[in-house]
Parts: C-alpha cells; sequence; structure tokens
C-alpha cells in the first residue's frame, strides 16, 4: 500500500514538474539555435528593421512592431464588448444567460485557420470594397497618416479585427466566470441603496473584480501575441514598418510561419532569435501581471 | 497482472518478427513543387509490389535539406540546387529530377490570355515598382495591338519564402542589373513592392480576386486557376507561350556538360524555344548512404524517369529529357 502511494507521488510530481522542464528545454534550445544570429548581430536584432535574406542581414523591429500593434488594436476593439456582453450575462435571465453563454463558449473552440480563411475569403474583399472606401474616401480619413490613403483590404486594421474577434469569446467567457465571483450581497445592497446598473457596475462590480479581470484581459493579450494562421492570411506579408492603419506589414508568428520551411543555416538563426525573442516578451508580461496584481491581492 | 505482461510480451515479439519480415522502406523529404508527382510516383510504386516502399514528405526545400544532413531520412527533394563545392563539403550527391515553368499571370480585363506580352526589363520593373501603370509606355511598345487600361498595376509575390520565389528572382537577377545590385536571387528576398500571397493557390488567389494585378506563379496552378499567362520574351528574343513544350525545350538546350555538381538553374536558357522561366528541383542523396539503400534508391529513381514520365506530365510536370538523364544515370544511380 505505503508503495504504490509512493509511486502515485512520484507519478504526480513528474507530471507536475514536466511543464517546467519543457519550457526550460524550449528556452535552452532556443537560444542554442539562434546562438548564430545573436552573435552576428547582437542586441542590434531587436532595433534592426532590415531583413535581407539575400545579404543575410536580419533584424526583429518589423515584426516586433507588427505583434505589439495588432495585439493593441485587437484588445482595444476586443475588450469593451466583451466587458460589456459579460456584464449583461450576470444578471440576463437564466434561459438567455445559458443560450449566450453557451454560444459564446462555442465561439471560442473555432479553430484559429477557421478565422483567417474566413479573414481572407470574407472580411478582407469586404473591407476593400465597402469599409475603407468609406473610411478613407468619403469620410476622408484616408490624408490622416494614422490611416494612409492606399488600402487593399489586408493590413494591420483586418488583422487587428480578426484577432478581436478571436478573443472576445475568449475575454467574455473570462470575464463572466470573475463578475459572477463579486458576493450578490455586495451587489443587491448597492442596488438596494438606489444605485443604477451602471453605478453598481463602475463602483462595486469593476473594483472587486479588478484582478481578475486585468488577469483575463492579460490571457487575451496572450492568446493574440502568439496567434499565427488567422493573422498570416490577412497582414499582407510585407517585411516593413506599416504606412498607418491601412498598411501592411508583418507578425513574428507570421514570418516564422512563412519562412521556416525553406530557411537555412543564418536565416534560421534569426528566426530562432525571432521565436526567443517572443517567448521573451510572453514572459515579461506574464512578469508585468504578476506584478502588478501584487498590490491589489492584499487590498481585496 | 501477469496475463498481462504476457499478452504485452507476446504482442511484442509479433510485432518484431513482422517488422523484420517488412519491405525495405525508403524515406524522403523535402521540396513543396514536385510533391504532387512524387507522391503520385512513391504511391504506385510502393504498391507495384515490389517490396520497397517509399514515403516523401513535402516539408519544404531547406526543411529536406536539413534533414538529408542530419541523416534522418534517404532522400532529399530542392528547388534551389546546391553548388558542387556545398556537395563536395556536406558529402551529398545531386542529380535534377523534373522541370517546370514558372508563369506570369495577369487579371486585366479586355486582355484575354496570351494576350500581353512581357519583356524581362519590363518585368524587372514592374517587381522593382518602376513601372506602375498598365499604360506605361514601356509596356504599350511591347503590346501595339492591344489597349492597355490606365490602371494601377497591383503586384503580387509569394508571402512565404519558397523555391518558385528562387527560380522567378534568379530570372530577374539575370535580365535586369537594377534588380541583380538591389534585390538579388533567394527563396524570400526584399520584396520592394507587392501584395504577399500564401503559398502558390494564394497568389492565384489574389491576381484572380484584384483587377489590375500581376503575379507569378507555378504553371500548374494557373492552369487549375484558369488564369490568363503572359507570353515572356527569351533569351533568344521570342516571345513565347508558356507549355511543356517550352519548358522541356529549356531543359534540353542547357549546357549540362559543363555544370559542375550538376548544378543548374534553368532560367534565361539560350535556344529559340527555351522558356525563360524554367524552374528544375532536384533529389539529393547522402554519400554514405548503405549499399542495399543505395540499390533500391536507385531502382527506384530510374523507374521514375522512365515509366513515372507520363503521371508527372498527367500532372503538368516535364520530366528531364532522357539525353540529359543519360549524362548523369550511370554515375549517380
Amino acid at each position: 500500500m505505503k508503495r504504490t502511494d509512493f509511486l502515485f507521488r512520484l507519478l504526480c510530481l513528474l507530471c507536475a514538474t514536466l511543464a517546467a522542464v519543457i519550457l526550460g528545454a524550449l528556452l535552452f534550445q532556443m537560444t542554442a539555435a539562434s546562438l548564430d544570429a545573436w552573435k552576428r548581430f547582437g542586441v542590434a536584432f531587436l532595433f534592426s528593421s532590415q531583413w535581407d535574406p539575400v545579404a543575410e542581414e536580419y533584424g526583429a523591429l518589423v515584426p516586433l512592431t507588427g505583434t505589439l500593434l495588432t495585439t493593441g488594436i485587437a484588445l482595444l476593439l476586443a475588450v469593451p464588448p466583451a466587458f460589456a456582453a459579460a456584464n449583461f450575462l450576470l444578471d440576463a435571465p437564466k434561459g438567455i444567460a445559458s443560450i449566450l453563454g453557451n454560444a459564446i463558449d462555442l465561439l471560442a473552440a473555432i479553430p484559429s485557420v477557421i478565422y483567417g480563411m474566413w479573414g481572407l475569403f470574407v472580411l478582407a474583399p469586404f473591407l476593400q470594397q465597402h469599409i475603407q472606401p468609406f473610411l478613407a474616401d468619403t469620410l476622408g480619413l484616408g490624408r490622416l497618416s494614422l490611416f494612409g490613403a492606399e488600402y487593399n483590404g489586408f493590413g494591420l486594421l483586418t488583422a487587428g479585427l480578426i484577432l478581436a474577434l478571436m478573443i472576445l469569446p475568449f475575454l467574455c467567457a473570462t470575464m463572466r466566470d470573475v463578475l459572477q465571483m463579486t458576493p450578490p450581497v455586495l451587489r443587491e445592497a448597492a442596488y438596494g441603496m438606489g444605485c443604477t446598473k451602471r453605478e453598481v457596475t463602475r463602483d462595486v462590480v469593476i473594483p472587486y473584480g479588478f484582478r481578475g479581470l486585468l488577469g483575463s484581459i492579460f490571457i487575451g493579450l496572450g492568446r493574440a501575441l502568439g496567434e499565427t494562421m488567422a493573422v498570416l492570411f490577412v497582414i499582407g506579408n510585407m517585411m516593413e514598418l506599416p504606412k498607418g492603419l491601412f498598411g501592411s506589414t508583418t507578425t513574428i508568428a507570421a514570418t516564422l510561419a512563412n519562412n521556416f520551411a525553406e530557411a537555412d543555416r543564418l536565416q534560421r538563426g534569426a528566426l530562432f532569435a525571432l521565436g526567443l525573442t517572443l517567448l521573451a516578451l510572453s514572459l515579461l508580461i506574464q512578469a508585468t501581471v504578476q506584478w502588478l496584481l501584487r498590490p491589489t491581492a492584499g487590498k481585496a | 497482472m501477469n496475463a498481462i505482461t504476457r499478452i504485452s510480451l507476446l504482442l511484442l515479439a509479433g510485432a518484431s518478427l513482422a517488422l523484420s519480415a517488412a519491405q525495405l522502406v525508403l524515406n524522403g523529404a523535402g521540396a513543396s513543387f514536385p510533391a504532387p508527382v512524387y507522391q503520385q510516383w512513391t504511391n504506385t510504386y510502393s504498391e507495384s509490389g515490389r517490396n520497397v516502399k517509399v514515403n516523401y514528405q513535402s516539408l519544404g526545400s531547406g526543411a529536406g535539406l536539413n534533414q538529408i544532413r542530419s541523416n534522418t531520412i534517404d532522400f532529399a527533394g530542392t528547388d534551389n540546387p546546391l553548388t558542387a563545392q556545398e556537395q563536395q563539403e556536406q558529402e551529398l550527391v545531386q542529380f535534377p529530377m523534373l522541370t517546370g515553368g514558372v508563369v506570369v499571370i495577369y487579371n486585366l480585363p479586355g486582355v484575354p490570355d496570351g494576350a500581353l506580352k512581357l519583356s524581362g526589363d519590363t518585368l524587372a520593373k514592374i517587381y522593382l515598382g518602376e513601372i506602375r501603370q498598365w499604360n506605361d509606355p514601356a509596356l504599350q511598345a511591347l503590346n501595339p495591338d492591344v489597349k492597355l487600361p490606365n490602371q494601377k498595376i497591383t503586384v503580387v509575390r509569394r508571402a512565404d519564402a519558397s523555391g518558385t520565389s528562387f527560380i522567378f528572382t534568379n530570372y530577374l537577377s539575370k535580365v535586369s542589373q537594377t534588380w541583380d545590385e538591389k534585390i538579388g536571387a533567394g527563396s524570400t528576398v526584399r520584396w520592394p513592392v507587392g501584395l504577399g500571397g500564401q503559398k502558390n493557390p494564394g497568389v492565384c488567389n489574389n491576381v484572380a480576386k484584384i483587377q489590375g494585378s500581376i503575379g507569378y506563379t507555378e504553371y500548374t496552378y494557373a492552369i487549375e486557376a484558369g488564369l490568363s499567362m503572359a507570353k515572356l520574351q527569351n533569351a533568344a528574343g521570342n516571345f513565347l507561350t508558356p507549355c511543356q513544350e517550352t519548358f522541356s525545350a529549356s531543359a534540353a538546350g542547357a549546357d549540362w556538360k559543363n555544370a559542375p555538381g550538376l548544378y543548374m538553374v534553368l532560367t534565361n536558357q539560350p535556344g529559340e524555344n527555351s522558356w525563360p522561366i524554367t524552374g528544375v528541383t532536384y533529389i539529393v542523396l547522402r554519400k554514405d548512404c548503405p549499399a542495399g539503400k543505395k540499390a533500391a534508391l536507385a531502382q527506384f529513381f530510374r523507374w521514375c524517369f522512365t515509366e513515372g514520365s507520363d503521371a508527372a506530365r498527367k500532372l503538368h510536370y516535364v520530366p528531364i529529357p532522357e539525353s540529359v538523364v543519360k549524362l548523369f544515370a550511370d554515375d549517380l544511380l
């Protein structure tokens, strides 16, 4: 009996450490494989916008910027409606809440390549033919450098929109769970004092669930950061800094997917260095979240 | 507990017996451009009762080369040939297997398939972003009989790294000094202009959707997508229609005898009837391949060159002409 118990514990321990071991091995492997690129370019790799496979000059600035911008746009577009939807579901009649809730959960399970294909065949042509001409020409936004006069349906905005759609159900589902953790007594007390729905949300629900809400936003951010296939189809895949929201650029994940199969020698190293940069970025964000959440944890 | 152990031992013994009696397995991987043909060949050959099973995984030329260097596969396919020196250093040998054409596709209402003529120089200028309008005087001069519209040219190119792009940029480097100096040739380059499409179907899709666009793709994909193909001026000055005959002429007309390590890029070849952007895809083998496997591989590839060639033609690929196969068959196969 004792021996089986020991074996069981050992098995659990092994499984628990597996994730850490894999992460460590991954870091080691990626560092080793990208050593060539770091030796050749040093830290300047992160700040160079050159990507010239013929001249063997590589820099991470363009894909890094593209990754951060698409993720930023996606969060800006997705967080407000996700929060509003979650807030509605909180007090919605049971039947409606369960139907809508299930629909959102199902939406979160659609594979990303489907979103990408939809973006390529439906969203991008639609934007090109209807939305972008309206924004750029009718409203005259094309004259602003924020948007850019040239558009073809692909680019930062399209990628941001697709990403927003992808993380929206995810954000909404986690936010709903967080909001549900607010003790009903607190909300009912506030309503009893004559607070409106808006006031209860602003002064009771948000402060109580702040930590969890921030956490769910960062989980969504993590998902948008590494998203590959959906972005690949609509970003335009140009190795240049975007000329406004309508401009094409690329992201780290898209660059990796586009180039890995044919990459050799230094380019392979540079691609691994890009991957390492993305991993480091994710770790950095994780660490920031933990640090940000610490003080509020004490208050709650 | 005991029963389970006994059963699993029995199963294990059975499996190893089955393995030892199994046929010889030859694994290959690499270039995706010839993959449809290779997959057809490996299937037919494996089912022909020769007790040899051949596999081919379409991973990309670079991945194939990496795998054969690390000795995880028996043969690799690549669109980007190794130089004689690289073969020497890495203990590898290569020979050409198939040729295929890269064609220029366009979507221009009022200009039907084959009506548009382009020279290498104008093509390079379009891809450099120097010619931006369809009614540019340089284009109009090549096409006196066609009324070219006053429309912006949308350039489409590959987003991913690929052998097709290598062949195309290699051609542009040969016909345009500016391209050679500014951009160069490679499976992916620093494109000055252009919308990126995902693989051959992505490029075809973009060209089909965008009016006034121009792109390049493997011949097969252009035919399947039903896109208009431009006539191109070859090194001899003739405007040619892309087809199997002109691709084959390019391979036959090339000077293989003076190509060390059979390194050859079939772009801009001399010959009245040579399609200017012809590519050739290679098979790479290890020099230290065990004798048994070597013989089986040789037998398989000889079969591909002879009995397999019809299957390749049906898929719009052109096998290396017999006159060229004779040059290396005795040494390598």
